[in-house]
């Protein structure tokens, strides 16, 4: 198994980039995950009378939701604007339309 | 009832019926083939049809009737619940992804299923899929349909029967003739009135209530636990919630419904716009109808059915032509589930039950009858099923949810990305996923939930631990992609 064999040239460069996106959509979730159950649980497991209301909404939610959904969206269309690349669907030497 | 209400709803309904016919006259002039056409629009779809396609066929009865209802009586535990979903713009698109794309075009796979017959090489994979998706979702389109009937009559006050048959007429016709592409630009259309819907229905609430702060006074006055995660009762932990990031996040990658919109669109550059418009769409429904659900509470106490919740609100709070146009909402929200639905199980049955096995020469033009024939026949079955409605709604369209999930998530993600999985693992994966969510579902029912999450967290655990074990146990071997 652990002889490294001269397979390299045959794997589609294109699945490299799609291998690299799929980890950022795993490592996106995660960042999401851990942000809407910090604020949640963490501001959200006091006492209600300690509270604090923002634009009249509960902290601990406008935090972990309000807060965590426009972030989660500014990340998203930084990811698409600079990391994701665009390749083309079609199998190579077949010439695109 | 009201005259104002139901003239936006007709209006809606005779829309969706013209756009759906129009864009099958689209599909009538084929250049790929009928089947991927039918079934798969050609893969043409562009950013923004394919975002809404997305949202739409995910997003039904429970977002804008069930889930609502029950932030209703939760409070904003449930309201954290459901901001879950955002994940799901983002994640499926991503991890499918071009991978997906690109060997969905290499193995010319028109279904899920198609997918994994050619990636596994095998057709006991393919028949068991098939037969997970006619029953999973079979069950979850009769629960869709069930709502879509209830929604008319309490609009309307017309009879269930009627109420289920101008349902079906409305949805059946464009589906059975133009196919994908009917149902994808129908979708966006109705994923663009489920936003207005909610940002209307929002305003109003906030309106009715005295604005945020007043609201949120009252919800303390009746009960300072529904302005906590934990709910009205306090019995919402953090694991259970937690563990619906697999149900209604993550898992979703697994549903055949997305999965087979990750291999319709056009370009790589239309995926990337759907990322980020998916993204932002998603959130402000499931945010917005579920705080929705909780604010209605001191503006309309003492709704005792979860799924009139909505109904009810637009109604009281909103002018009766407005209320209509928000009513859409929620009608578009079934019918773009339906749809999808609806042309899904007729693939698993056209394509890779007929097709693959029962008669893989058929001509063209037989196909294509075939194609119109099962689905018109499905509908006529789906509707005969629903016109006796089973009693729990969101019950039946979690099952068939979780079920789907536990069996198609490691079949298709490692599929993708694992050369060492094989048939073995995907056949064990599925089995396990399935078998264990039946068992499980019926033990949570009996003593309560096991480790205190969602009965779809162990089964997904176990169908990994499958997929593994199957795949390394019995010939074990790299998979050249």
């Amino acid at each position: 198994m652990e002889t490294k064999t001269n397979t390299q040239p045959t794997i589609d460069p294109r699945f490299k980039i799609a291998h690299r996106e799929a980890w950022i959509g795993v490592g996106l979730a995660i960042f999401n995950f851990i942000w809407w159950f910090g604020f949640a649980y963490g501001l959200g497991s006091r006492p209600v009378e300690e509270y604090t209301y923002i634009l009249g909404l509960p902290d601990w939610f406008f935090y972990s939701c309000v807060v965590g959904f426009v972030l989660i969206s500014a990340l998203v269309i930084f990811v698409v604007k600079f990391i994701l690349k665009e390749v083309s669907f079609e199998e190579e030497g077949e010439q695109a339309p | 009832m009201n005259l104002g209400v139901l003239i936006p709803l007709a209006i809606f309904l005779i829309a969706i019926f013209v756009i759906g016919l129009l864009a099958s006259k689209t599909s009538m002039t084929a250049k790929n083939g009928f089947l991927q056409d039918y079934f798969l629009g050609g893969r043409e779809l562009g950013g923004f049809v394919l975002a809404m396609t997305m949202v739409a066929t995910y997003g039904s009865a429970s977002s804008f009737l069930g889930g609502p209802g029950t932030a209703y009586t939760v409070g904003f535990g449930w309201v954290l619940l459901a901001t879950i979903q955002v994940v799901t713009g983002y994640f499926v698109l991503l991890i499918l992804g071009k991978k997906f794309a690109i060997l969905g075009r290499k193995y010319n796979a028109v279904t899920m299923i198609d997918f994994l017959k050619a990636r596994y090489n095998s057709s006991a994979v393919a028949i068991l899929a098939a037969i997970a998706i006619i029953i999973f979702l079979f069950s979850a389109m009769t629960a869709q349909w069930v709502g879509g009937g209830w929604l008319i009559e309490s609009l309307t006050g017309l009879q269930y029967t009627t109420s289920l048959f101008i349902f079906a007429v409305s949805v059946l016709v464009y589906v059975i003739i133009g196919g994908f592409r009917a149902v994808a630009v129908t979708d966006a259309v109705q994923g663009a009135i489920m936003v207005i819907g909610t940002l209307v229905l929002l305003i109003g609430v906030i309106i009715a209530g005295g604005g945020v702060p007043a609201i949120m006074q009252d919800l303390l006055n009746e009960n300072p636990r529904l302005v906590t995660p934990f709910g009205a009762d306090g019995s919402l932990t953090a694991a259970y919630v937690s563990s619906f990031w697999i149900l209604v996040g993550v898992g979703v990658v697994g549903l055949p419904q997305m999965a087979v919109r990750a291999m319709s669109y056009k370009s790589s550059r239309a995926m990337h716009r759907a990322l980020v418009i998916g993204t932002i769409v998603t959130g402000i429904i499931m945010l917005n109808m579920h705080l929705i659900g909780v604010f209605a509470r001191p503006v309309m106490p003492g709704i005792e059915v979860a799924d009139k919740v909505i109904p009810l609100l637009a109604l009281e709070v909103l002018p009766a032509w407005l209320a209509g146009i928000v009513l859409a909402a929620p009608m578009a929200a079934i019918m773009s589930t339906v749809d999808a639905l609806l042309l899904l199980v007729s693939s698993a049955i056209v394509k890779d039950v007929y097709l693959n096995f029962i008669k893989p020469d058929a001509t063209e033009k037989s196909v294509k009858w075939i194609s119109f024939g099962v689905t018109g026949v499905l509908g006529i079955i789906v509707f005969l099923l629903a016109l006796q409605p089973p009693e729990l709604l969101i019950f039946l369209n979690l099952f068939a949810f979780g079920g789907l999930e536990a069996a198609f998530i490691w079949p298709v993600v490692l599929g993708l990305y694992w050369k060492y999985g094989n048939k073995y693992g995907a056949i064990a994966s599925m089995i396990t996923g399935i078998a264990s969510y039946i068992i499980i579902h019926f033990y949570n029912e009996a003593y309560g939930n096991l480790l205190g999450v969602h009965t779809v967290t162990i089964p997904v655990v176990l169908s990994f631990l499958a997929f593994v074990f199957g795949s390394l146990a019995i010939k074990q071997k790299a998979f050249e992609f």
